[in-house]
């Protein structure tokens, strides 16, 4: 019992941490410039929380979040058009054509869009799950399903050059919820609302993962067909990950258009999707934290490397994802244990299995394998 | 076993709820911004160096095209430097990479105005890229310095565009195709954005007016080459007089190779193209180019003293094999109209400079450039070339003298049909 | 008439530029699972390999006859490098491989860009692969012929190889069952090596074909591989003939589509049936009976 209660103290320590930091020294230390980046970086930090849900403890590689991040941000994007234009009014930037889509009638309203923002990502998310998880299609095939969708989807923006934007996408917003964007306090207040999102979404992970459900979740990841004769239906258990995983990505795309300023079918395809994966990976996958600050970790040093080496940066980001993920696929925080077990090789005591080895999705069963070989 | 476990995020969520609820929020659309607001620009010019940022792809797909337009802007600045630089002050140059991708473009600008305090940028390329930066110019209240030719229907006052409008290219090409060519029918190929739909939507009424017949519109994703056997063939069984080409880097390769094997030629379909420079031309291949038409402002062959200096210093500082194009020759030009403009306000300030731009006139290697202070893009000299087998393009027609700019195409009636963006046009 | 004999031919062309692709991916991803995001990138290097030998070799056919087995060569060996150090680690972390291979293709495509520049370079098709052959009046372009040519013969070849040799049994075996094959005393690791030395040469193979009709750079791979791995998946893993009929398909529905509609349509309209019928049928158009449950 105490050490449960000293463990909650050691959480709610962090969590207090983590709050002084986000909400404290942040917003003091930095400039405007480089809080409106961190901003930037949170939004994706969401989408890497909604990863390690998926990925990280439900063993679903989802290769096409950048439909779902897209999905929300072209919402949001929309309905910031259309606030901007006025009652009645028409986006500047459609030049050729007759009058406002009527998809894009549905997102004029504050309400409408807020609502929409996470009930047409998450539907479709529940949709394209039921569908592929229903028939079983799991591992490789899922990923390359979800890049497929994802790249389906950039490619349909791109071929919209008259109702959403073309490659140009959509830009030039003046203000978010009646408030001006070219106001420094208003800028601040968006970052505050970014930094209070990603912590409310880590918590809900924290408390998912602690749940029935997590467990269930977990087992489904290790043992899929298990779980299906003890009576449980893996589909629905994954679906609801994924469906939440989408929602996650979705509210982190709808806050990236005011804060960057532009949403472009350059942020939403093949590439940028699997870039979401980096951080995660880097980070620890199957840990709570390990996403986001693995996804905070890799967007800093892409922006500062790449101010300042423009090859270096891609060397790097490409060395990162072999190193990381083929011999620290528990993140670089299963550093010191790997270190351990490897140095620990030539001694005869049998190598204890460390929390990381439980958390590994695949690797659970690839490393015993190799110790069997080795005895 | 844990058995009973308390809701741990109850205390946090309430946090990060209080912390937004007692967040002071700014202005309201309609009311006047905060004092704070407006930030004044921090550029210095207290020392004898003036900052300006370079702000080009030099990763991804776009560096192609992006490096070599850093590579003029460098030469500029080597060269007024050497000259003495801009009132008296050394030009100290910030760089950045916009990795051609528009939102690293937006936030490398806002560094370069924030953080850096620069009394100018120059670069962009692709028209995603321009729309990006420009809210960030408009809020921060920044220049903008854009060298390449786009789609026209904006007037930014805190851009520059020193690249060519509709009016300066696409209108002249069409001209020429008419008159020159004989061309009564067209066929309108194009990569599926910005620039080529919009070009194609100002030809179509170009087209209605003269009585020229549009026989087949068709565009290609960027970077893709798919479906460029259909485009060919749709173009060959289309029996069009020529072929009016908006397809931009790669997709090009394919396109000309095709076009070249079905049997089409320059002779018999000419194809004009207004995204193939010289640096593309070996790219595509010189065999399958040689005898098709371009329509720029400038190529290498331009003969001028101001072009044969600046086409020795570039191949003195690349190389022998450097060559030059129209986006490298607006970018260079760029920095000497900044010039220009800066030394007719005898001060750095954006307002100032805004205020002296009208008229500013530079002898540059395509000829004599003059800004128009109204738009703020400048009167250009129309060129249409043809690919010779050594893979430069001559010059075989030529407006004979600069145009005015007008991006909005006001003084040409039948563009009245075309909708055009509200805020500029 | 000619329109439509015109758009097959497109199809067909298509089609074959994806079978030569996809091909190298039918042994990598059905024998092993492994999905090789760098595969792009030895079409990459195959490309190169044409550029360079033309640098040698001043006829553009002698080059060409050169560079189809030397690329088939340097792919391979790039294959049996990144099997060698990085995926023989991962074979039982099939979607770590993915990532793995996604970081060896950046770091490539970087190589590439630091070592032959940024621009496409050139490589010239010798004459006899320019211009065309006209049947019913329609031009048949002698560069994709070779292609179609290409995509064929290299089907029949790895056909024969599969099914009529010690090796192919081999491979065969293990595709069907790993454990069974070591059972019998099959070297199964050594057949991976080799299975992926041809799959990734027929990669270094396809990028010669490809200089023909598209641009050589340095992200020529990435250009198609989605497209590739979904002709895999949906011609059913580890199946020659499925990856056949499901290239073919592709191609042909394509042009359909991109004559019906527009190009750019097209593809949408293609990856989404695509997404369809593997939501209809997640097997494929042909499966290996196995033992799992899926």
């Amino acid at each position: 019992m105490t050490a449960n209660w000293g463990r909650r103290a050691g959480v709610l320590g962090a969590y207090a941490l983590a709050l002084a930091l986000l909400f404290g020294a942040a917003p003091l230390l930095l400039t405007d410039f480089r809080l409106r980046l961190l901003a930037q970086f949170l939004c994706l930090a969401m989408v890497a929380v909604g990863i390690g849900l998926a990925w990280g403890s439900g063993g679903m590689l989802t290769l096409g979040q950048g439909l779902f991040f897209g999905l929300g941000a072209y919402i949001m994007a929309i309905h910031l058009q259309l606030a901007d234009a006025g009652p009645g009014g028409r986006p500047a930037f459609m030049v050729t054509g007759s009058g406002v889509p009527w998809w894009w009638e549905l997102f004029r309203s504050p309400v409408t869009a807020v609502l929409g923002i996470v009930a047409v990502p998450g539907l479709l998310a529940l949709l394209l799950g039921l569908g592929v998880f229903r028939r079983r299609v799991k591992g490789a095939y899922f990923a390359i399903l979800s890049q497929a969708s994802a790249a389906a989807f950039a490619l349909l923006l791109i071929s919209q050059q008259n109702s959403i934007g073309g490659s140009n996408g959509l830009s030039s917003f003046r203000s978010f919820f009646g408030f001006t964007l070219a106001d420094p306090v208003n800028r601040r207040m968006l970052y505050f609302i970014a930094a209070g999102v990603l912590v409310g979404m880590v918590a809900t992970v924290h408390q998912l993962r602690r749940s029935r459900y997590g467990e269930l979740l977990t087992a489904v990841r290790d043992g899929e067909e298990r779980v299906r004769f003890l009576g449980y239906d893996p589909a629905l258990i994954k679906v609801a990950a994924y469906a939440l995983a989408a929602v996650f990505a979705a509210v982190g795309g709808a806050l990236f258009v005011p804060i960057v300023g532009i949403i472009s079918p350059n942020s939403v395809g093949v590439v940028p999707s699997i870039g979401f994966l980096i951080g995660v990976a880097v980070g620890g996958r199957a840990t709570l934290l390990g996403p986001v600050l693995g996804s905070l970790a890799v967007s800093y040093a892409g922006s500062t490397l790449s101010e300042n080496f423009e090859s270096v940066w891609i060397y790097l980001q490409g060395l990162l994802f072999v190193l990381v993920v083929a011999f620290l696929p528990a993140g670089v925080g299963s550093m010191p244990g790997v270190l351990r077990r490897w140095g620990g090789r030539r001694d005869p005591a049998p190598v204890p299995a460390g929390p990381a080895l439980v958390d590994d999705p695949g690797p659970a069963s690839a490393v015993p394998a190799v110790h069997t070989g080795g005895a | 076993m844990p058995t009973l476990r308390p809701p741990t995020f109850a205390l946090p969520l309430t946090l990060a709820a209080l912390m937004i609820g007692t967040s002071a929020c700014g202005s309201r659309v309609g009311e006047e911004t905060a004092a704070s607001g407006e930030s004044a620009s921090c550029l210095d010019t207290s020392g004898d160096t003036v900052k300006i940022g370079l702000l080009n792809s030099m990763s991804g797909t776009m560096s192609i095209s992006e490096t070599t337009v850093r590579r003029s802007l460098e030469l500029a600045v080597e060269e007024i430097n050497a000259a003495g630089g801009v009132l008296d002050k050394q030009l100290e140059v910030v760089t950045e990479d916009g990795a051609s991708e528009p939102t690293v473009f937006a936030e490398r600008a806002t560094k370069l105005i924030q953080s850096d305090c620069v009394a100018a940028v120059f670069g962009g390329w692709t028209s995603s890229s321009r729309k990006a930066m420009l809210p960030v110019f408009e809020d921060n209240d920044a220049l903008l310095f854009y060298p390449v030719q786009y789609e026209g229907l904006e007037a930014s006052d805190n851009i520059f565009y020193t690249g060519a409008t509709t009016n300066q290219q696409i209108i002249p090409a069409l001209d020429f195709l008419k008159d020159e060519l004989g061309a009564r029918s067209l066929f309108l190929v194009g990569s599926d954005y910005v620039f080529p739909r919009t070009a194609n939507a100002i030809i179509k009424a170009y087209a209605e007016e003269h009585g020229i017949e549009i026989v087949g519109e068709d565009y290609e994703p960027l970077g893709s080459v798919e479906g460029i056997p259909t485009i060919v063939n749709r173009v060959q069984s289309s029996g069009a007089d020529a072929v009016f080409n908006t397809l931009n880097g790669d997709s090009n390769v394919s396109f000309f190779t095709q076009y070249a094997n079905v049997g089409l030629a320059a002779d018999t379909m000419p194809v004009l193209s207004v995204s193939i420079a010289e640096e593309e031309v070996p790219g595509v291949g010189v065999e399958e180019l040689a005898g098709q038409y371009t329509a720029w402002n400038y190529y290498q062959t331009v003969e001028s003293a101001e072009n044969e200096k600046f086409v020795a210093a570039f191949k003195a500082a690349y190389g022998d094999d450097a060559v030059t194009s129209d986006p490298m020759e607006a970018a260079y030009t760029s920095l000497y109209l900044w010039k220009g403009m800066v030394e007719a306000a005898e001060s750095f300030a954006v307002g100032d400079v805004q205020d002296a731009a009208d008229g500013v006139s530079f002898d540059a290697p395509e000829g004599s450039v003059t800004v128009n202070g109204d738009n703020h893009h400048i009167a250009k000299t129309a060129l249409i070339g043809q690919i010779n087998p050594a893979g430069l393009i001559d010059t075989v027609w030529s407006s004979g003298e600069p145009i005015e700019p007008d991006p909005c195409l006001e003084d040409y009636a039948w563009a009245e049909s075309i909708e055009k963006d509200q805020t500029y046009c | 008439m000619d329109a439509v004999l015109g758009q097959l031919y497109a199809g067909i062309s298509l089609g074959s530029v994806l079978l030569l692709i996809a091909l190298g991916l039918v042994l990598t991803f059905g024998q092993m699972g492994v999905i090789n995001m760098a595969h792009g990138e030895f079409l990459m290097a195959g490309a190169y390999t044409a550029f360079v030998v033309q640098q040698v070799f001043d006829s553009a056919g002698l080059s060409l006859l050169i560079a189809l087995p030397l690329s088939f060569l340097v792919g391979g060996l790039l294959g049996v490098l990144l099997e060698v150090t990085l995926i023989s680690r991962l074979y039982s972390r099939p979607l770590d491989t993915l990532l793995v291979t996604w970081g060896v293709s950046l770091v490539l495509q970087q190589l590439a860009r630091d070592l032959f520049g940024a621009p496409a370079v050139e490589v010239r098709a010798p004459r006899w692969l320019q211009g065309n052959v006209e049947v019913f009046g329609t031009p048949f372009t002698t560069g994709r012929l070779f292609i179609v040519a290409l995509a064929v013969t290299s089907v029949a070849v790895l056909s024969a190889v599969l099914r009529f040799t010690a090796l192919g049994r081999r491979i065969r075996a293990v595709v069907q069952s790993r454990g069974l094959a070591e059972t019998s005393g099959i070297d199964s690791r050594r057949t991976d090596r080799i299975s992926f030395f041809i799959g990734s040469g027929l990669a270094g193979m396809a990028g010669v074909a490809l200089t023909l009709i598209a641009s050589t750079q340095p992200y020529m791979g990435q250009t198609y591989i989605v497209d590739a791995f979904l002709v895999v998946v949906a011609g059913g893993v580890g199946q020659v003939r499925g990856a056949v009929l499901a290239a073919f398909g592709l191609g042909v529905l394509q042009a359909v589509f991109a004559y019906s509609q527009s190009v750019s349509t097209a593809k949408v309209l293609l990856l989404l049936v695509v997404i369809a019928f593997l939501q209809l049928r997640p097997q494929g158009l042909f499966s290996v009976r196995t033992r799992s449950l899926v």
